[in-house]
């Protein structure tokens, strides 16, 4: 049988997530200041901070994995604004669209939401790999992911290498040019710096290794708690599975 | 630079209450979702027009809020374009069955959550058109090109067009007139104006940055300063782009990014207009000050509109708001 991760497996994800992002937002905007306007890591930190509360909160129960991304996405879309409240918003959106299994799913099916996602976002920015944007981190991320499953790859040896793609794809972005987003202003001055959205992307793949590595135990439990402390843990997680 | 826009107390909401209570007769604020309306709602079954920006860039948009001009306006946080449920808010507002225009300045966060809206309100029987602003002629690929000076110009067109009574289709029609005959390009004197601007190099006194837009960004080039040259280095690919003939009539929009004394603006708008008789081309109508800004940076926009006699009529129609008023 496929292994499965579960619903709280994703939420932690999610919440892990939120975490780096919060931690990373000086860094973020950093890097949008040299190419953009100086609100990435601003942007996405008022959109974290309200997904990690909403998840946090005792109230919130999901169904499913559709609801719980359905979730994230209007929470994005609704706090964030900016051109990555949209993109990320379409991208949880999409996911959630993909025929997924309830409170479980399996590496081909969250490899899918991760596809549907893309397309979604791609739909919406209309941007391409090279085109010095998140689709650089997310495209080979997602590409990764599939060719582990085709070749039968564990979770772990699945996102491992989806994240290092994810990296490689952001690392690359310092080199080229920008066609998109407020960095296409500057023509040629946008060489030499790494894009913000793609690094933001990145540590969506970078956390996805510490927080859904090991496929599910056995007893089906949707609402795990979160860690208890998700400030240090998550990141230290994160740096010890950094063996690619 | 010392500033008061990033000190804890919520100073964006706490200004935007400040502009309702300056202009009681003119403005509603609401809040959660963020929007301001006119305080008298536009003639029934008049088509709506609406437009959102991030703030920092005041009096865009709420500044143009009022007869003849928008019957809305969202303001986002600093720089960033609103969100969706703001949009639909105000939609939902001000709309009155004759349909809805948004009039969008082409960055991708505004075109992307307008987006939404429009496929959101479509699922409403909500009729919403885009209108695409995208005059910065400093970007050379011009279906990329950024929202300028044209923006508060096309929100003229369009809320005079639908003040008339006119169509959906007329207004966005008419609307895309004006942004097709518009074009603007600016430049900074400084790099220097978000409080949280982490920018490396300041610039030094006698270098600008050319082709900037109005979220404190680098240009595309820097020139070492001189005016004659800088209003050359502005207003040559302006007028090469439409391109604008003698004989052509415009309005003609210099506006400061917020750091400019007026002393200075007139004394650039000095240069453009002479600039411009010179190739005969003739300046109907005019506007300087600050009418779209980027905090507190020091430079201007300049912006040319084209008008032929139904753009002229449409411009010269009554209007009030709290910037424009005639
Ligand atoms: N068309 C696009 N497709 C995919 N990603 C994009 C696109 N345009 C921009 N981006 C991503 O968005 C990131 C910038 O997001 P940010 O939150 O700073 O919004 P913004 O561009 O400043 O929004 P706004 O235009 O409202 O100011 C870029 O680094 C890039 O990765
Ligand atoms: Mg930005």
């Amino acid at each position: 049988m496929a292994q499965e991760i579960t619903l709280g497996q994703l939420r932690n994800w999610l919440i892990l997530y939120a975490d780096r992002i919060i931690a990373e937002e000086e860094q973020l905007t950093r890097l949008d200041t040299a190419i953009g306007d100086a609100d990435h890591g601003v942007n996405m930190r008022r959109g974290m901070e309200k997904v990690r509360e909403r998840l946090l909160d005792p109230e919130n129960h999901y169904a499913d994995v559709g609801t719980l991304f359905r979730s994230v996405a209007m929470t994005l879309i609704s706090a964030v604004g900016g051109a990555a409240g949209p993109l990320y918003g379409t991208f949880f959106l999409r996911a959630a669209t993909s025929p997924n299994s309830g409170s479980r799913v399996d590496l081909s099916q969250f490899t899918r939401m991760l596809r549907f996602g893309l397309d979604g976002l791609q739909q919406r920015g209309k941007a391409y790999v090279d085109d010095k944007t998140m689709v650089d981190a997310i495209q080979p991320a997602v590409e990764a992911m599939e060719a582990a499953l085709a070749s039968q790859q564990s979770w772990a040896v699945a996102l491992a290498a989806a994240k290092q793609a994810a990296r490689l794809g952001m690392e690359h972005t310092i080199e080229i040019r920008a066609n998109k987003g407020r960095a296409s202003y500057l023509g040629d001055r946008s060489i030499g710096h790494q894009d913000p959205g793609a690094t933001s992307a990145y540590l969506l793949f970078e956390t996805a290794v510490a927080a859904l590595s090991t496929s599910a135990p056995l007893k089906v439990n949707g609402q795990e708690p979160a860690a208890a402390s998700p400030r240090s843990v998550p990141t230290q997680a994160g740096k010890q599975k950094n063996t690619d | 630079m010392h500033s008061f826009v990033n000190k804890p107390g919520d100073p964006i909401t706490r200004s935007l209450v400040g502009m309702a209570a300056c202009y009681p007769d003119l403005l509603r604020v609401h809040f959660n979702p963020d929007f301001v309306q006119r305080a008298q709602p536009g003639r029934a079954g008049k088509v709506a027009v609406i437009s959102g920006s991030g703030s920092g860039h005041e009096p865009l948009p709420t500044g143009y809020v009022g007869l003849g001009m928008l019957d809305a306006a969202c303001p986002g946080p600093i720089f960033t374009s609103p969100t969706p449920d703001q949009l639909l808010a105000a939609t939902h507002a001000v709309e009155q069955g004759a349909g809805v225009v948004y009039i969008v300045k082409n960055y991708a966060g505004a075109v992307f959550n307008s987006d939404i809206c429009v496929e959101e309100l479509s699922r409403e029987d909500i009729c919403v058109r885009k209108v695409l602003v995208h005059d910065d002629v400093a970007i050379p690929e011009k279906a990329n090109r950024r929202g300028l000076g044209a923006a508060p110009l096309v929100m003229r067109i369009a809320g005079a067009a639908a003040e008339e009574g006119r169509s959906l289709e007329q207004v966005v029609a008419v609307s895309e007139r004006a942004a097709e005959n518009a074009r603007s390009m600016g430049f900074a004197t400084n790099i220097e104006t978000l409080p949280r601007s982490l920018h490396a190099l300041p610039l030094d006194d006698h270098t600008i940055e050319l082709g900037v837009g109005i979220h404190g960004e680098p240009g595309v080039e820097q020139q070492v300063d001189g005016i004659i040259e800088i209003v050359q280095r502005l207003m040559q690919p302006i007028v090469d782009d439409l391109p604008y003939r003698s004989r052509d009539r415009v309005v003609l929009l210099v506006s400061g990014l917020g750091g400019t004394p007026p002393l200075e603006l007139f004394l650039f708008f000095q240069h453009i207009h002479e600039f411009l008789q010179e190739r005969g081309i003739l300046v109907e109508r005019c506007l300087v000050g600050n009418y779209l800004t980027s905090l507190g940076r020091g430079g201007c926009t300049v912006t040319l509109l084209r008008l032929d006699a139904e753009l002229l009529g449409l411009w010269d129609a009554p209007v009030h708001t709290p910037t424009l008023h005639w």
